[in-house]
């Protein structure tokens, strides 16, 4: 008998519910903290990011319509395709950020714990973000908040970090581009593949894998993304990409300072940073 | 494929008169379109890449190109003023944009377009004779093509009768062709072959050759109304048609796909088709046109990353 031949996987971008390889047909070398190579990951160019924003608007009005409860289930149904894939995670945490298995063990627990967080609040912000208001007129004036748009989002380190900054943006309606920087790339992909599973519509994350140093400029002067969050842009881009972020009047969410600790439970700011407040004034008594 | 048609075949025109039978000797000897080397051909020039200062070019030109179009059952004048105006001046923010060719509009709405666009250069395109089936008696046709020609049209987009061309009632598309020819006066006349009725590429070239016989002025292909409408290989069968056309008799026809054009990429593979199929001739607004509604949209885009540098969102341009 031979021996069986090596059935290794590709691993490529995630655009509106695909697969495909980088435009640019780049890839690069991600290598474990030990300097061990581990795999080939598919090096997304500025192509790819118009690509995946286009994909993201496309599915923004049918995620944004979808029933808060309808957004909850499926983010919880997200952590379920991420449990059965436990031991997966926890393998490639290891190699990639060289912890031990128990550690590794602890984060992939707490991503899956992070998702069914955030998808229990997705019928409660508008509960604790809106509000009914008192105005001196025979108005019946209320607010709500309704999801900000096309949301880019400079991922950080890790899985963790990864579903730390992904779920609260998607909870309420907003759709993603997701830029995983480095090593990262191996569990973005493998999230992706958990997306591509778990009824998420195709194109409200779509996940790119390469340098954010290369990608955060363009998704940050993009006329077409409403909003972007800095939390795993490099210090020395950071100023760069808010300044672009002003000509379309991006929200930009740039964490003060920067988050490092991802064990703890969070707060809601990531929550309420890509919501927007309508207005509504309703005559009484006319 | 690249068979020039002018010297294997006799043109019918010489011929004092035009009959049945000579017409369909005719149309049935052009020789044959090698579907598969068609669509190859189309395909390798789609290929090309035209980048910088040559895609800028391309953009202005696609632009000036531009039939602006509406046809739906629930246009209003209110929109057709707001076309018109989007017309006149695509990008209110950046005066160097060109202006588009025309705005195509139905009949009734002629006049609305022509009072908003009076002295601005852009010339009112109307549809008429029982667009888009063409399911309709000849007077009706005719009175339809007044209708619009009265109201100022300056160019009118029949459409041909697909039964009787599919049923090989050539003489019959030809006369009335002719007629509404000589209904439009002085009114440019763009001949609709709906490509996407025809079925096969040999009924693109006959269809082609039947219109410019029976004088259009512009064969269109499609009315936009069904899939698949404008794609490559049945323009450049179109474009192969005119050239020849050209080489038999001296007359130069344009050409106009309509339908299915979206995106900038796909009219800069127009752009090119037209100039190696046809030749620069047909590269000006006078002689070739694109009828679209939503690509003006992504031209500007394009055109906005060009000059700015950054990506540009369809939230900055106006909605047609």
């Amino acid at each position: 008998m031979s021996e069986r031949l090596a059935v290794r996987k590709t691993y490529k971008l995630y655009i509106g519910g695909k697969f495909p390889r980088s435009e640019s047909g780049r890839s690069y070398v991600v290598t474990s903290s030990t300097g061990d190579f581990l795999a080939n990951a598919a090096h997304a160019s500025r192509k790819d990011a118009r690509d995946a924003v286009s994909a993201a608007r496309k599915a923004f009005g049918g995620w944004s319509g979808a029933t808060a409860y309808n957004r909850g289930q499926i983010l919880y149904r997200i952590a379920e395709m991420l449990e059965g894939r436990h031991a997966q995670f926890v393998a490639e945490t290891v190699a990639a950020e060289g912890v031990s298995a128990e550690r590794a063990g602890e984060l992939v627990d707490a991503a899956i714990d992070r998702l069914v967080w955030y998808a229990g609040w997705s019928d409660k912000v508008s509960a604790v973000a809106g509000s009914s208001n008192p105005v001196a007129g025979p108005y019946f004036n209320f607010s709500t908040p309704e999801p900000t748009g096309v949301v880019a989002v400079m991922a950080p380190q890790g899985l963790l970090g990864l579903v730390s900054v992904i779920a609260p943006v998607i909870v309420t309606g907003n759709t993603c581009v997701v830029v995983a920087d480095g090593r990262t790339a191996l569990p973005a992909v493998t999230l992706a593949e958990v997306l591509a599973t778990s009824d998420l519509p195709g194109g409200v994350v779509n996940i790119l894998t390469g340098q954010a140093a290369e990608l955060a400029p363009w998704l940050a002067s993009h006329m077409d993304v409403n909003a972007i969050d800095l939390t795993g842009v490099p210090e020395h881009l950071a100023a760069a990409c808010e300044e672009a972020a002003a000509e379309n009047l991006k929200r930009v969410f740039r964490p003060l300072p920067p988050a490092t600790d991802w064990l703890a439970t969070p707060d809601t700011k990531r929550l309420m940073a890509f919501l927007e407040t309508k207005t509504v004034w309703h005559p009484v008594g006319m | 494929m690249l068979v020039n048609v002018s010297t294997t075949t006799t043109s019918p025109l010489a011929d004092a008169e035009i009959t049945d039978t000579s017409l369909r000797a005719f149309l049935h000897g052009l020789p044959g379109v090698d579907q598969v080397g068609a669509e190859q051909r189309a395909a390798t020039l789609a290929s090309r890449s035209i980048k910088t200062s040559a895609k800028a070019q391309a953009i202005d030109l696609a632009i000036s190109m531009v039939d602006l179009t509406t046809l739906e059952g629930a246009d209003t004048p209110g929109k057709v003023r707001a076309m018109c105006a989007k017309a006149v001046r695509p990008d209110p923010a950046d005066p160097s944009v060109p202006k588009v060719a025309a705005v195509c509009v139905y009949p009734d709405l002629v006049a609305q377009a022509v009072r908003a666009l009076k002295g601005t250069g852009v010339r009112v395109a109307s549809v008429a004779t029982a667009f888009p089936s063409g399911r309709s008696s000849l007077d009706v046709k005719v009175q339809d093509t007044k209708l619009a020609v009265e109201a100022g049209a300056d160019e009118i987009d029949m459409v041909i009768d697909r039964g009787a061309f599919l049923s090989g009632r050539y003489m019959r598309v030809f006369e009335e062709i002719a007629r509404i020819k000589a209904a439009c006066g002085d009114a440019h006349l763009k001949v609709i072959l709906e490509t996407g009725e025809l079925v096969t590429y040999d009924n693109v070239r006959r269809a082609s050759w039947l219109a410019m016989m029976a004088g259009a002025d512009f064969i269109k292909t499609s009315t936009g109304k069904i899939s698949p409408a404008a794609t490559l290989p049945v323009t450049m069968i179109m474009l192969e048609a005119v050239r020849d056309f050209r080489a038999a008799t001296g007359e130069m026809v344009g050409v106009k796909p309509a339908g299915g054009i979206r995106t900038t990429k796909d009219a800069i593979k127009h752009l090119v088709l037209v100039n190696e199929v046809a030749g620069d001739d047909w590269l000006t607004p006078e002689w070739y046109r694109l009828g679209a509604s939503s690509l003006l949209n992504d031209l500007l885009m394009q055109r906005q990353k060009m000059t700015t540098g950054r990506y540009a969102g369809p939230d900055h341009f106006t909605l047609d």
